[in-house]
């Protein structure tokens, strides 16, 4: 984190002002920000820009002259652009064809994207040769079509610049032979004696393939020793199965059987090993439709607001010992027996016996889920309970780990780091990951591997822990690689390259195979080694492997269900469920929702990405509660030191709504100092406050005011709507008594005071256009369905509109004036209380109005309606007069007021979508409803002579979303689910009152909370 | 001095409209369109000699015209499908030989050359009746390659507005000699019914700039 103070002096906020403002407001009333409660005049004055700066310069006399000037200039160098005559361009065809490709037409790969070692499958799209986007793969178990949005932005991880480019050793360029002879050199003399002297640090690994290899180097090396270490580690739950059932397990649920879940800081819809496949079954049990009203029930408790507690039915706030205290006190209300003397937890809620009720009513049917982060004794209450309700295998399964060697990887890495001190490592191969960044800070791992005699690390970008070793070898990408990995549920997947290495990198594969003897064997050759005498593939192998490949999975390897008995009483210890002081504070460390661990840092796409719920682009920041913040007595942005042991960093504070009293959470991924340009100096360093032993909460935290500030680009008041009936919502009862509810916050026309006739609005007359309201002459007409109650803000759908539309990253310093770019953003807005609010999501892209106010205000009509409903944007004839923008009531319009597209990165142009132009300076872009794809479709159902079928054309935003919350397609088609979602009695539009008809629509949210919980 | 004021109002005026007047037909003028142009080229290929002389299809070497945006370059090897039988020596053709021989494309430079906001797309506009000729001029007349028509986008539109003057039947879509009938327009009626073009679609933003 470079520390720029702000040299802005912003009106620091009155906490207590917020709470009387609050409290004033009357009803349910939705907000964004503590600075909209506040009303502060910073505030009204960035709502009111149309930009927040530098959009109104023409009011000031000088900057009017100016303004005068730069427009002569410009209008003439305009004229002579128009002269320019086209560059020559090249034709470079196939000296001998390849079969399959048609020129123009894109190809798709079915591969598998593992996150924290575990895969779900993906669906690359390939232009001539070139991976440009990920879609989920329908087929597999762990994606069913949706991805997450960091599985989108893998493909920019491909083609960052940043990456390595060459072996180096000592800096200096190398060779992959040279290093595999002074590898093998130094090694071979270990063979014989001494092979624990070898070692090996791996991340997560649940590669069949990778395990065999390694257990073939180990014949070699009997004493060898493999580490594994990775911050998103499943540690906790691992050892809590230990706990409960004395061995380790796999656990993975089925939330389609669940109608009752307890969530105990778990975030499973959008984080973590499978949460692709919860989130989507968990939306489906949660959908209202015409013959379905039983919604499933959301009950989650966690420190710090995740998108999956976001669309909790209850949530609650705690801290750690509070949700450990919770579960012991549900725990024991299900007649589990635990050693524990914990405190009881205090129900001042009410919320205890109802959710016992509830869970136990729905025995067989309900979940108990903990958070990869919660203690072991959580993890081994979760079981206990789930055994208790009797939902093991009904929505709980266990089978055996999915990794190769399941292993307690805090321990691992603790181990390496004691023997490297002792001196007792000659050889350390790191292999993916990056130890010096992120391994909980007392283990100072840089230090200790300061003792190894041979260090080589085989890594992506040359990164911090690079930088200590004596090689480096440049990882081929995902998409560059053979290879094999495991899904949630176990099933073998498979991973095949895209693209030759674009820096011609070496897999893992490749490096083992180059110890064992193996060298140059070619990746796919190993692999299938690998599966020549497994029984999916026994008669006829190549025709098996080649369905497996086309699948991207072999079918019906899910590991079979295994049968566990609990132990009782449960050993959960004395140190759960503590009660912190007054005055005492908790660290909790998390991993970024985004970033993860850190591996995605150098990622434009995620870095600028909103953080879900907090809202916060480029920077991670000191989160606390409003009432802690008044307690300590900080605001916003004010930067506190916080020190745990002898280790200390800065970070900003910033407040949020919903975060649990006396706790301050910090995420890991940020504060890089060599992950890139992109990356480098983002927010601060979390680790160095991480313990092994302890990576994920601390009680011994100090924390210190200082005097500095910090700006942080949080676009959470960006393109503000105002509060108009945005979000509709009711509970399940309500609705079941008023099922128009939506309608009673439709707007009626008045026009000074006196109700108007719609129909006298409308810009399309009978006269001029033939009919009264837009009418398609093709029998297509576009719109789109949002369901709010999928939605849980993700961000997925961001991140795919961002490398479906090319959309540029603007960097922090454009996100600060409110210039990001994104197409289709999330609003989120709270309600009710400050402490504990309700959350509430509503993604927003072009509203594609049928009288569109942006098009009336074009004076080069850049923006005009297509037959088929689209608002039209045309790049190439935008002149960026910004009026288009300054007309739209729902500020989906951006503008490129500066070159963000990079012209000049090569490896950037090979990701771009060809389909879609890639815009310059000076011109606006919006969401065209993907418009490249309609026409795709278009032009392939008028080749056919077969109509355009519904589901035919899916938007990058909706193909992406795990939930499912997007639905789009044609208007005229009754029984289209699009026209299905709008005939829905929940389905509303915003800013209606406005006249614009948006196309599209919201369906309401309609919670489900348990009717005997009254607060 | 009325008069001067007078005369540098009007002159004025006239001065802009004359300065926008050259700049909006710049664009017009073949030396920017290129049009009637042969560009430089690795092999002086003729498409008179293929077409007329050999009696070659369009598709023979266009492979993807009908099914994709772009109608494809043919690779080296289908030139050297001939070309490893007859005239096997000729120097014109070595480049061919090194680039089948060495593994390296040939290079060739684009005539038809839209800017990147343009996308045009073939495969559509051979599925609904317009000639090769329509847009490419009489390619089997050329001795080298060079454009015919400007492709700026009041050339497109011309069609776009009114396709029933260029439309054809799609068994004459490839046939360099196809003289329209005089009654072009009602043909053209018809085939528009027939092939169920979307007229009203055609002048829509996002048929071409996506």
């Amino acid at each position: 984190m470079t520390e720029q103070v702000s040299t802005i002096s912003r009106k620091h906020l009155e906490l207590s002002e917020i709470r009387a403002s609050l409290s004033k407001r009357k009803g349910r009333d939705y907000w964004r920000s503590l600075d909209e409660l506040a009303a502060t005049e910073e505030f009204e004055e960035m709502l009111h820009r149309e930009f927040p700066e530098r959009a109104s310069e023409l009011v000031d006399p000088v900057s009017r002259r100016n303004f005068l000037k730069v427009m002569g200039a410009s209008l003439a160098f305009g004229g002579l652009t128009n002269c320019t005559i086209q560059p020559e361009e090249k034709i470079v065809p196939w000296v001998r064809a390849p079969e399959n490709i048609i020129p123009g037409k894109p190809l798709f790969y079915a591969t598998t994207s593992p996150v924290g070692g575990v895969g779900s499958g993906i669906l690359v799209e390939s232009h001539m040769g070139r991976p440009t986007k990920i879609e989920g793969n329908p087929d597999h178990p762990a994606s069913l079509g949706g991805t997450d949005s960091v599985t989108q932005a893998v493909i920019l991880e491909l083609y960052d610049p940043d990456r390595a480019q060459a072996v180096t050793n000592a800096g200096r360029i190398g060779t992959w032979n040279n290093f595999v002879q002074n590898l093998n050199d130094t090694i071979e003399p270990l063979r014989a004696n001494g092979s624990e002297r070898f070692r090996i640090l791996t991340e997560t690994v649940t590669s069949p393939t990778l395990g065999r290899q390694l257990a073939a180097l180990r014949q070699q090396f009997p004493a060898m020793k493999w580490h594994q270490y990775e911050p998103t580690n499943r540690d906790q739950s691992r050892s809590g199965a230990l706990l409960a059932y004395g061995e380790s397990v796999n656990t993975y649920y089925d939330f389609a059987k669940a109608k009752v879940v307890l969530s105990l800081d778990a975030d499973f819809a959008a984080t973590g090993p499978g949460s692709t496949r919860y989130a989507k079954d968990f939306a489906a049990g949660r959908r209202v439709r015409e013959n379905s009203k039983d919604l499933n029930r959301l009950y989650a408790v966690e420190t710090n607001p995740s998108p999956t507690g976001s669309i909790a039915d209850h949530r609650l706030p705690l801290d750690t010992g509070g949700i450990e205290r919770f579960a012991l006190t549900v725990a024991e209300k299900l007649g589990i027996r635990t050693d524990s003397n914990a405190a009881v937890f205090e129900d001042t809620a009410g919320w205890i016996p109802a959710l016992v009720r509830d869970l136990k009513k729905n025995s067989g049917a309900s979940l108990v889920v903990a958070g990869q982060q919660q203690s072991p004794a959580i993890h081994a209450l979760a079981h206990a309970m789930n055994e208790a309700l009797g939902n093991v295998g009904q929505t709980v399964h266990y089978t055996e780990p999915i990794e190769v060697d399941s292993i307690d990887q805090g321990s691992s890495i603790r181990d390496l780091v004691t023997d490297m001190n002792a001196g007792q490592v000659d050889v350390l191969l790191i292999v993916g990951g990056n130890p010096v960044y992120d391994t909980p800070g007392d283990l100072d791992f840089k230090s200790a591997l300061d003792n190894v005699k041979f260090r080589a690390q085989l890594s992506l970008t040359a990164d911090e822990t690079s930088l200590s070793c004596h090689w480096h070898i440049p990882q081929t990408h995902l998409l560059e690689t053979w290879s094999d990995c495991r899904a949630y549920d176990g099933t073998i997947s498979l991973i095949q390259p895209l693209i030759k290495p674009l820096y011609g990198g070496k897999s893992v594969h490749d490096l083992i195979a180059a110890l064992t003897g193996e060298g140059g064997k070619p990746g796919l050759d190993i692999v299938k080694e690998t599966w020549k005498d497994h029984p999916e593939f026994s008669n006829d192998f190549e025709n098996a492997w080649q369905t497996a490949l086309h699948n991207g999975f072999v079918s019906n390897t899910r590991l079979p269900d295994k049968r566990m008995r609990i132990r009782q009483p449960l050993q959960t210890g004395n140190t759960v469920g503590a009660v912190l002081d007054e005055e005492e504070l908790e660290l909790v460390i998390r991993p970024d929702a985004l970033l993860g661990g850190g591996r995605f840092s150098n990622n434009g796409w995620l870095q600028e990405t909103p953080t879900p719920v907090t809202l916060l682009t480029w920077d991670n920041a000191a989160l606390v509660s409003y009432a802690t913040a008044e307690q300590l007595g900080v605001q916003n942005g004010q930067i506190v030191e916080m020190s745990r042991d002898d280790r200390s960093i800065r970070a900003p504070i910033w407040i949020v709504p919903g975060q649990a009293d006396q706790t301050v959470t910090v995420h890991l991924g940020y504060g890089r100092t060599h992950a890139g340009r992109v990356g480098n100096d983002a927010g601060f360093d979390a680790y160095p406050l991480s313990a092994s032993g302890a990576m994920w909460n601390s009680r011994d935290v100090e924390l210190n005011k200082t005097f500095d500030q910090y700006e942080l680009a949080c676009t959470q008041d960006h393109h503000g709507m105002e509060d108009r009936h945005l979000v509709r919502h009711a509970n399940v009862d309500h609705y079941q008594k008023h099922p128009h509810f939506v309608k009673d916050h439709d707007p009626s026309f008045q026009i000074h005071g006196q109700d108007v006739d719609k129909d006298k609005l409308n810009l399309y007359t009978e006269e001029v256009h033939g009919a009264k309201e837009f009418k398609s002459t093709t029998g297509n007409s576009w719109g789109m369905a949002i369901d709010l109650n999928a939605c849980m803000g993700c961000n997925a759908c961001s991140v795919a509109c961002q490398s479906e539309n090319n959309i540029p990253v603007v960097g922090k310093e454009q996100v600060l004036k409110g210039r990001e770019m994104s197409w289709i953003r999330i609003d989120r807005y709270f309600t009710d209380d400050v402490d504990d609010p309700d959350i509430y999501h509503q993604p927003v892209p072009c509203q594609q109005c049928e009288n569109a106010p942006c098009e009336l205000v074009c004076p080069v009509t850049a923006t005009a309606h297509s037959e088929e409903g689209l608002n039209d944007m045309i790049y190439n004839r935008c002149v960026g007069t910004r009026y288009c923008s300054n007309n739209c009531p729902y500020k989906v319009r951006r503008f490129n007021f500066l070159q963000y597209a990079d012209r000049d990165t090569p490896s950037l142009k090979l990701g771009r979508n060809p389909d879609v132009t890639v815009r310059s300076r000076g011109v606006m872009e919006k969401c065209t409803y993907c418009t490249q794809r309609i026409n795709a479709a278009r032009i392939e159902s008028k080749k056919s002579g077969d109509p355009i079928a519904d589901g035919e054309i899916k938007t990058a935003c909706q193909q992406a979303c795990p939930t499912q919350a997007i639905s789009f397609g044609n208007l005229e088609d009754p029984n289209s689910e699009v026209s299905q979602w709008k005939a829905s009695e929940l389905n509303y539009g915003i800013l209606t009152d406005l006249n614009t008809n948006p196309r599209t629509t919201y369906l309401a949210r309609v919670r489900n909370p348990n009717p005997e919980i009254t607060t | 001095m009325n008069w001067v004021a007078n005369v540098s109002i009007v002159g004025g005026g006239l001065t802009v409209a004359a300065v926008l007047g050259v700049l909006l037909n710049v664009n017009r003028l073949d030396y920017v369109s290129h049009v009637g142009i042969p560009k430089d080229q690795p092999v002086p290929f003729s498409h008179k000699h293929h077409v007329t002389g050999m009696g070659i299809d369009c598709r023979y070497c266009h492979t993807s015209v009908e099914s994709s945006a772009f109608a494809g370059i043919p690779p080296t090897e289908t030139c050297m499908s001939c070309h490893s039988m007859i005239w096997t020596e000729a120097p014109l053709l070595e480049p061919v030989r090194a680039s089948y021989r060495d593994n390296v494309s040939l290079q060739w430079t684009r005539v038809h050359d839209l800017p990147d906001f343009v996308y045009f797309k073939h495969d559509i506009h051979v599925n609904k009746g317009i000639g090769c000729e329509s847009c490419h001029g009489p390619v089997d007349q050329m001795p080298l390659m060079y454009k015919e028509n400007t492709l700026n986008m009041e050339w497109c539109l011309d069609c776009h507005r009114a396709p029933e003057n260029h439309i054809r039947p799609r068994e004459e879509v490839f046939n360099m000699q196809y003289t329209p009938p005089a009654d072009q327009e009602s043909l053209g009626r018809k085939l528009i019914t027939e092939y169920g073009v979307q007229t009203s679609q055609l002048r829509d933003c996002s048929v071409c700039h996506l």
